[in-house]
């Protein structure tokens, strides 16, 4: 019961660090139709601006500047990049992203090394906030919460009561209409695109220390971020948010279950043995297992139900 | 896709059954190239062929197999894949457990027919999971195939059975079963199966884009939704291009396993399926042989410039990054874009502005590599206690004189390269025009 409590806090803010990650994406793929791959990239450097922030001035003045100049990297990614590359088709615009992502990635490599750099936890947050049967729960995640929460409640305030969030949304599901009503569409796109790299980049500055700031932290979440978008269905913040929850639950769960297949069918499956491969793949407990469930939730979603769990339109 | 209202004007014209006939001549020439290649640095005082020549080429050679057979995913039936090398691995996990089999006596097969194996299984998975994925496009399909790339890429650290874990599965492809009475103990005999192999592999897939199904990728691709109207089924293209895919990926494979004899999960991980992407698109994906120029470069700079240089993958993501922006039809199209001006005969208007453009675009080129080599040492090179030499005269990169220079001239290179750039630029359109208004 105790496991089924802490697990839950642990995998509610993943989840919602996994959300701050996808919202942006989500915006992103809807309203462009890109599935920019350089949106994990995005949040490394985040963590990295961050790191060398919290190294040379303080980590408050991090959760200001590294989202700023991760949106300045955005917005600079759209005009001078995908705005050339549009013309190309989508495939080109996705391939430009998915160039870039390798560029930021070695880029990454090469100004601050192979290994990782020792962004911690600010002194003021570093102590447990409450214990629970034991065990102890850091104020730090609590703080991820609450700058996840206030960013949830921002999102939501800028989309549904300012004119520019109004646009926004009605480029989501009608985006050629927009344009034929006169509305500036390409700096709409910059602005979503720049918001969304805001948004990878503030994930970056709280995920960096809570998690390890190094050069392959990029390559390991973007993937589960692509699968949480697809997975919620495109155009759908809603659904972006409750995939981001299930996804984040389900990692943090497959870590403390220690049953396999095998253990929960019983006897019934005894004669395969385990000096197979289908004995092996049923006496694999779920803890191991963990990381393949977010793949197998995408193909399956993509296999029945293309638009995801929420969405409005096909992937 | 053409229309079919165009007058077909390429086809009167008196250059194009030359070009077709001389195509097979030169197909065979490559080939003879290439399998003199390894002599050309033949060690005659030691008898001995230059081993890292022989593992470059043969890398090569599954590598051009594998970037092919992606083509006819990305530039055939215009779909991205994200998780191709899942076929290739496979293949190579099959043949590894083949040659195991055929070592302890159980599976009479000679070494030379492995690779139909190893194409077979990848066909076999093809067919699975192009069941799957066959039935998206578009971005959908590429998220598709990345989810079972990811999928099998990280099952196969955690099954042993047949995976082998993070250590892979390994095997002796001397299994004394040939059909020439070879060893295949010396890389160079295993040259020349990868050579033949992949002659063979580019023959099948050059053929099979002149069948009916190649050509329905084609249209598929182009206009799915005319496609359909005229009675074909997309999803059953789609799913039998990306089946036959599979197998020729998974014949790449096999040479992979039966060349180092271990296959790890490196073979399906996603950073060989991101390298397919960037082989084939700088190559070229619009035409049949852009891939060979992407894996051959890619290769090369693969095991050439990484000895000399940490960070060559930024050069290969920037060299990405303009082809996308710049040529998207990769190297392959700029070479086929001089094809009319050539047979023109004015090939030899072009030649001074090359020229011209080649000295800033050298200075650019020099500026930026010594960028970000100087980038480089700083972090990781002084980590590993190197210092920069050139010329054999040790660089302090920690004075201004270095930055200087390498900026200046990526500043001044790249300021002028952008205005013989505006001048070649005019002249093709010129020369272009000139050459339409002749053919009509």
């Amino acid at each position: 019961m105790e496991i089924m409590v802490v697990s839950l806090l642990n995998g509610f803010v993943y989840g919602m660090l996994l959300f701050m990650l996808a919202s942006g994406l989500t915006l992103i793929f809807s309203m462009m139709g890109v599935l920019n791959f350089a949106h994990a990239g995005i949040y490394m450097i985040g963590a990295y601006v961050a790191f060398e922030c919290s190294r040379w001035i303080g980590f408050w003045s991090a959760l200001i500047i590294a989202p700023l100049v991760c949106a300045a990297i955005g917005a600079a990614i759209e005009i001078y990049g995908l705005r050339r590359t549009h013309h190309n088709g989508h495939i080109a615009e996705l391939l430009f992203t998915f160039g870039l992502f390798f560029i930021v990635e070695r880029g990454v490599q090469m100004v601050w090394g192979m290994l990782p750099v020792p962004y911690r936890v600010p002194m003021a947050l570093d102590f447990p906030l409450f214990s629970l049967y034991g065990i102890n729960f850091p104020a730090y995640r609590a703080f991820m919460l609450l700058v996840a929460a206030i960013m949830l409640l921002a999102i939501w305030l800028m989309l549904t009561r300012t004119r520019i969030g109004l646009i926004i949304q009605a480029s989501l599901t009608h985006p050629e209409m927009v344009s034929s009503l006169g509305h500036n569409v390409p700096r709409v796109f910059t602005i979503v695109f720049a918001g969304g790299c805001y948004l990878a980049g503030l994930a970056g500055v709280i995920g960096g220390n809570y998690q390890v700031t190094e050069p392959s932290m990029a390559a390991s979440l973007g993937p589960i971020v692509f699968v949480v978008v697809v997975f919620g269905g495109l155009g759908s913040l809603a659904g972006c948010f409750v995939a981001s929850i299930i996804v984040g639950m389900l990692q943090t769960f497959a870590v403390v279950v220690d049953s396999s297949l095998a253990s929960l069918l019983g006897s019934s499956v005894a004669w395969i043995g385990t000096n197979n491969l289908l004995g092996e793949i049923l006496a694999v407990p779920m803890s191991r297992i963990g990381p393949l469930l977010p793949y197998a939730m995408m193909v399956i979603m993509l296999l029945f139900r293309p638009r995801g769990l929420m969405g409005t339109r096909d992937t | 896709m053409m229309d079919a209202t165009v007058p077909p004007t390429e086809i009167t014209g008196k250059t194009a059954p030359v070009r077709s006939s001389r195509q097979p001549l030169l197909w065979i020439v490559l080939v003879v190239m290439a399998a003199g290649l390894p002599w050309l640095f033949y060690d005659f005082n030691t008898g001995r062929h230059s081993g890292f020549l022989l593992t470059m080429l043969s890398q090569m050679g599954m590598m051009i197999i594998f970037s092919l057979s992606y083509n006819m995913l990305m530039g055939q039936a215009g779909l991205l894949s994200f998780g191709h090398a899942v076929f290739f691995g496979l293949g190579g996990y099959c043949t590894i457990h083949f040659l195991n089999a055929a070592e302890k006596g159980v599976l009479p097969v000679p070494i030379e027919l492995m690779p139909i194996l190893g194409g077979l299984s990848g066909l076999g998975f093809g067919i699975v999971f192009g069941y799957m994925a066959a039935k998206q496009r578009a971005t959908a399909f590429a998220m598709i195939t990345m989810g079972i790339g990811e999928l099998i890429a990280t099952a196969a650290i955690m099954f042993h059975h047949f995976f082998g874990g993070e250590g892979g599965v390994s095997a002796n492809r001397m299994i004394e079963k040939s059909l020439f009475g070879l060893s295949y103990s010396s890389s160079v005999q295993v040259f020349y199966l990868i050579l033949a192999w992949t002659a063979i592999s580019s023959l099948g897939m050059l053929f099979l884009t002149k069948t009916p199904l190649g050509v329905m990728a084609n249209a598929t691709r182009d206009n799915f939704e005319r496609a359909q109207f005229m009675g074909y089924d997309p999803r059953r293209v789609r799913f039998l291009q990306f089946a036959l895919s599979g197998m020729f990926a998974g014949i790449g494979g096999a040479l992979y396993a039966i060349t180092y004899e271990i296959v790890t999960f490196d073979a399906v991980a996603g950073a060989l399926s991101a390298n397919a992407v960037l082989m084939t698109y700088i190559g070229g994906s619009t035409i049949f042989y852009g891939p060979i120029l992407g894996a051959s470069l890619i290769t090369l700079l693969q095991s050439g410039l990484s000895l000399l240089s940490n960070s060559w993958l930024i050069y290969v993501g920037v060299l990405f990054i303009g082809m996308v922006t710049f040529a998207p039809s990769g190297i392959a199209g700029i070479i086929e874009a001089h094809g009319p001006i050539s047979r023109a005969g004015r090939l030899g208007q072009l030649i001074v502005p090359y020229l011209r453009m080649s000295i800033p675009g050298l200075a650019v080129l020099l500026g930026f590599v010594g960028l970000v080599e100087l980038l480089s040492f700083l972090t990781i090179g002084q980590a590993q206690g190197k210092s920069l030499a050139l010329f054999g005269k040790k660089i302090d990169i920690k004075t201004s004189t270095p930055w200087t220079i390498t900026i200046a001239l990526l500043i001044i290179g790249g300021a002028w390269l952008r205005f013989e750039i505006r001048r070649f630029a005019r002249l093709w359109e010129d020369v272009s025009a000139d050459l339409k208004q002749r053919s009509v």
